[in-house]
């Protein structure tokens, strides 16, 4: 390692100009990388760590701009030099990968000539060599039979394999820097797994650095050499990765290590310690009693689409392919207690949100019972179920809180609904009131309740959607994936505000999630899903602690572990 | 939804209602400021306004008297637009029209705006044999140069300002038929959608409550954008004789009346409907444009 740094930023500031002034989204932010060194730079939404490596690759949006500081690259000044210039550093010197894979790559170009492209335009290959070498670049990020890969288009491929492309693209020009921006978010642990992987082996074989932003500050310990932590456009902490879990030293630093979720824990201990209270008594419930949800054999079938279908159909033609059909779930039993949380783990495409959507009684099940409170439910068909009075007795929350909710309608609206649609006059006052009453169990300011959801955060869009799923007092609620979108420190609030809701209300959670560690936390009880059937099931200790199925072993050690 | 405002507590509501009026006015100036286009277009759409509203009543001329002897006057200060063939003042032909071109445009974008946005939702939410009865109707119309066909069907239906009417709402049909799908389509397993079905809303009704609420922004900027086609689509009926039957003052009419006389010179006949025409479209465009920033959320930030 020489002594100059390769990127040396000093007291970077970025503003943006927005209708209620400038907004400083990044604040003398200062930060060296050495050559070889793999540096994480980790921060909730709004903390300016994409902003900072937008800055450093000159694409902030028309509204941003450098304010003060420098940006030193190998010794070129990267504030000063020419746009042209810039263009011919990004890509060749400079690379960078992108959170989404599938939006990075043109849909409509096959994924070898992309990396054509990118080799002819920086000048390593002339139009001869380029495909021999395009191929050689596959080979390299390990995607087996690059020669039939080279012909594929971005469709054609998994969401990891489009991020091993993307990589490919990135380091096709031999980068010396390569800045990862969320490259694993959205993608399956195992998954993450295999991407984090090849990129720390690449770059120790090619001696390359690299810049990973990411709000999961277990990842970046794990896979990075020093960690920088940022707030509000802030580098609050800078540390060895080795030492962050063990010695944070920043306020902010200590409530992102405590809301991690990591084995050996309780819910309580994500809480900031001032804000910890004690856990609430669970209600008596019968546990062991009849089970409120019973599942029996349950399968879902989808026609598979052949694209000559219907014209040959319509022709005459008998396609021999008719009756193939693709089993999402493929025959499974499982029960739900009554008072008991059950988590459903799988990578996607198992079928475990297929599943929920089966038990919702959103989507019509090919076979199987779906039993609620003794009864076979999976008889009434989805389309009138919203109209039968069991609807009020499962509810949900969904992943995506902005998604789930109406943007015309307000946050006290939102939680209305179910009320007016399907509560009873109990006499319990006026909706309004239960409304009022409902924010305040979910813990969202009344003051709040007035407002549309762009104007609340995502951890108050998901007291919204939790407080409109307990409205009606539901015995079971479906959370599917309900902190998936959330920050840490968020997801541990709301992960604790569920936990004591279920211990108040008495409710029984069927809890889908990709995330074994907060499965663990939540629930009683897990099952792993893989391609449509049960691989394991057990008590949430059993199958985390002494995994018997390979799969769920697989699971387990994907799951980044930071060194602690 | 009534029953959740009523028995709010009035003051918390009429304060919640009042800040989102603020906040939508305070936007509409970002949006002017930040746009003085968008302000032109509607400086001038009030213009047009006034003269549909109360322009017979301050016209210095009636548009229907003649006057012989002051016929073929090129604009002066006693005929600011100058005066046709039978002497008829064009500045309050031209003003006067604007009330029964305006009327054309808006009655036909409302009827569109019924048919194609029902027909639309209908279609993309639902699917099925609605989606496939509503997809073809839009493509056969689409089939026939659209001009051609509304002259077809005012032949047809008879020579009158409904018919017009009818005719330009028709021909706009797979323009809002389309939007209108897409939308419905793309929120029809929205989150939120899932999330009413759960709280036990009927299909019809998350249609009405869920689905056309978060289209109407989008319609409405179509509306504005169709307004300003829909009066050329009458300009242009009226111009080749079909539909408004002189002496009525209409902008197409005077246009085709005019026409004859440039070649004589006498060119303030043609040009100030035409230039009144011109306007009218332009502004309308422009308010679609200025509109579409106002009711877009992604920019309100």
């Amino acid at each position: 390692m020489s002594d100059t740094a390769l990127l040396d930023i000093q007291n970077l500031t970025v503003e943006f100009a927005t209708r209620r002034g400038t907004v400083r989204a990044v604040e003398k932010v200062s930060l060296t990388i050495a050559k070889g060194e793999t540096v994480g730079i980790v921060g909730e939404s709004g903390s300016g760590k994409s902003v900072t490596s937008y800055a450093v690759m000159r694409i902030l949006d028309r509204a941003g701009r450098i304010a003060d500081g420098t940006v030193s690259f190998g010794g070129t000044d990267l504030r000063t030099i020419s746009e042209g210039a810039m263009r011919d550093l990004r890509g060749r010197e400079i690379s960078m990968i992108f959170q989404n894979p599938r939006a990075a790559l043109n849909p409509i170009r096959k994924v070898g000539r992309q990396i054509e492209d990118v080799l002819i335009e920086h000048v390593q290959a002339t139009s001869r060599d380029a495909k021999e070498k395009a191929i050689g670049i596959l080979r390299q990020v390990r995607i087996a039979n690059p020669e039939e890969r080279y012909h594929a288009y971005p469709f054609e491929l998994s969401g990891g394999m489009c991020q091993r492309i993307v990589i490919a693209l990135a380091l096709a020009c031999k980068p010396q820097l390569l800045i990862a921006d969320e490259p694993t978010t959205g993608l399956d642990v195992t998954t993450q797994k295999a991407v984090m992987d090849l990129v720390v082996e690449l770059t120790r074989e090619r001696n390359m650095s690299t810049i990973l932003i990411t709000h999961d500050l277990g990842l970046a310990a794990t896979y990075c050499d020093k960690v920088i932590v940022m707030e509000q456009g802030k580098v609050v902490e800078s540390a060895e990765s080795t030492s962050i879990f063990l010695k944070p030293t920043h306020r902010y630093t200590r409530k992102l290590v405590r809301a991690t979720p990591r084995p050996g824990i309780t819910l309580r201990d994500l809480l900031p310690e001032e804000i910890a209270t004690p856990p609430i008594a669970p209600a008596p419930v019968a546990l062991g009693g009849t089970p409120i949800l019973k599942v029996e054999n349950l399968v879902k079938e989808y026609r598979r689409q052949d694209a000559s279908g219907g014209l040959a159909k319509f022709f005459g033609r008998k396609s021999d392919q008719d009756t193939s059909a693709f089993r999402a779930v493929d025959g499974i039993s499982f029960e739900v207690g009554t008072g008991e949380s059950v988590g459903l783990v799988g990578e996607s495409g198992c079928g475990k949100s297929t599943t929920s959507m089966m038990v919702m009684r959103l989507l019509d099940p090919t076979a199987g019972k779906i039993v609620f409170a003794g009864e076979d439910i999976g008889t009434i068909p989805a389309r009138r179920f919203a109209g039968s009075a069991w609807r009020r007795r499962i509810q949900m929350v969904f992943q995506d809180p902005t998604d789930s909710l109406n943007p015309r309608y307000t946050a006290a609206r939102a939680i209305a609904d179910p009320i007016l649609r399907m509560g009873e006059d109990t006499g319990s006052g006026s909706v309004r009131t239960q409304v009022e009453e409902l924010a305040r169990l979910v813990g969202l300011p009344g003051n709040l309740l007035d407002r549309f959801p762009h104007q609340l955060s995502g951890g108050q869009k998901a007291r919204v959607g939790i407080a409109r799923a307990i409205a009606l007092r539901p015995e079971l609620v479906i959370l599917d994936e309900p902190t998936a979108a959330l920050d840490v420190s968020v997801q541990a609030v709301v992960l604790n505000l569920l936990q004591d809701l279920k211990a108040t209300l008495g409710m029984s959670y069927l809890f889908v999630s990709h995330d074994l560690h907060v499965v663990r936390l939540l629930c009683d009880r897990v099952i792993v899903m893989r391609q449509g059937r049960i691989v394991e099931q057990g008590t949430a200790e059993q199958v985390l602690e002494a995994p018997k199925a390979d799969y769920t072993r697989e699971l387990i050690d994907a799951i980044p572990h930071p060194p602690v | 939804m009534s029953a959740l405002e009523t028995e709010a507590e009035p003051t918390a509501t009429s304060s919640g209602f009042m800040r989102s009026a603020t906040a939508t006015l305070q936007h509409a100036r970002y949006t002017f400021a930040e746009n003085p286009v968008s302000g032109i277009a509607f400086a001038l759409f009030v213009v047009l306004l006034i003269c549909a509203v109360i322009g017979p009543a301050i016209v210095p001329y009636s548009p229907l008297a003649s006057d012989t002897a002051a016929a073929l006057k090129p604009p002066s200060l006693q005929h600011w637009f100058g005066t046709d063939q039978l002497g008829r003042d064009m500045f309050s032909r031209v003003v006067v029209a604007t009330r029964l071109d305006m009327a054309i445009a808006v009655f036909s974008v409302a009827l569109v705006f019924a048919m194609g946005g029902v027909a639309g939702i209908a279609a993309g939410f639902f699917g099925g044999w609605i989606d496939q009865v509503v997809g073809r109707t839009a493509d056969t119309i689409m089939a026939f140069p659209l001009f051609v066909l509304a002259m077809g069907i005012v032949a047809a239906l008879g020579n009158t300002v409904t018919n017009i009417v009818i005719a330009t709402a028709i021909i706009n049909f797979p323009l809002y038929a389309r939007i209108a799908r897409a939308e419905a389509n793309i929120r029809r397993d929205s989150g939120f959608v899932q999330a009413a079905r759960l709280t036990g809303n009927s299909e019809m009704r998350i249609v009405l409550t869920q689905i056309l609420p978060n289209i109407m922004p989008i319609m409405v900027v179509q509306m504005s954008l169709t307004m300003g086609y829909a009066i050329l689509n009458a300009a242009g009926l009226s111009f080749i004789g079909l539909g408004v039957k002189p002496p009525t003052p209409e902008w197409g009419i005077m246009v085709a009346e005019g026409a004859g006389f440039i070649v004589s010179g006498d060119w303030w006949i043609a040009f100030f409907p035409g230039a009144a025409l011109m306007l009218a479209v332009f502004c309308f465009n422009l308010l679609g444009d200025g509109l579409r920033d106002i009711v877009d959320p992604q920019r309100r930030t």
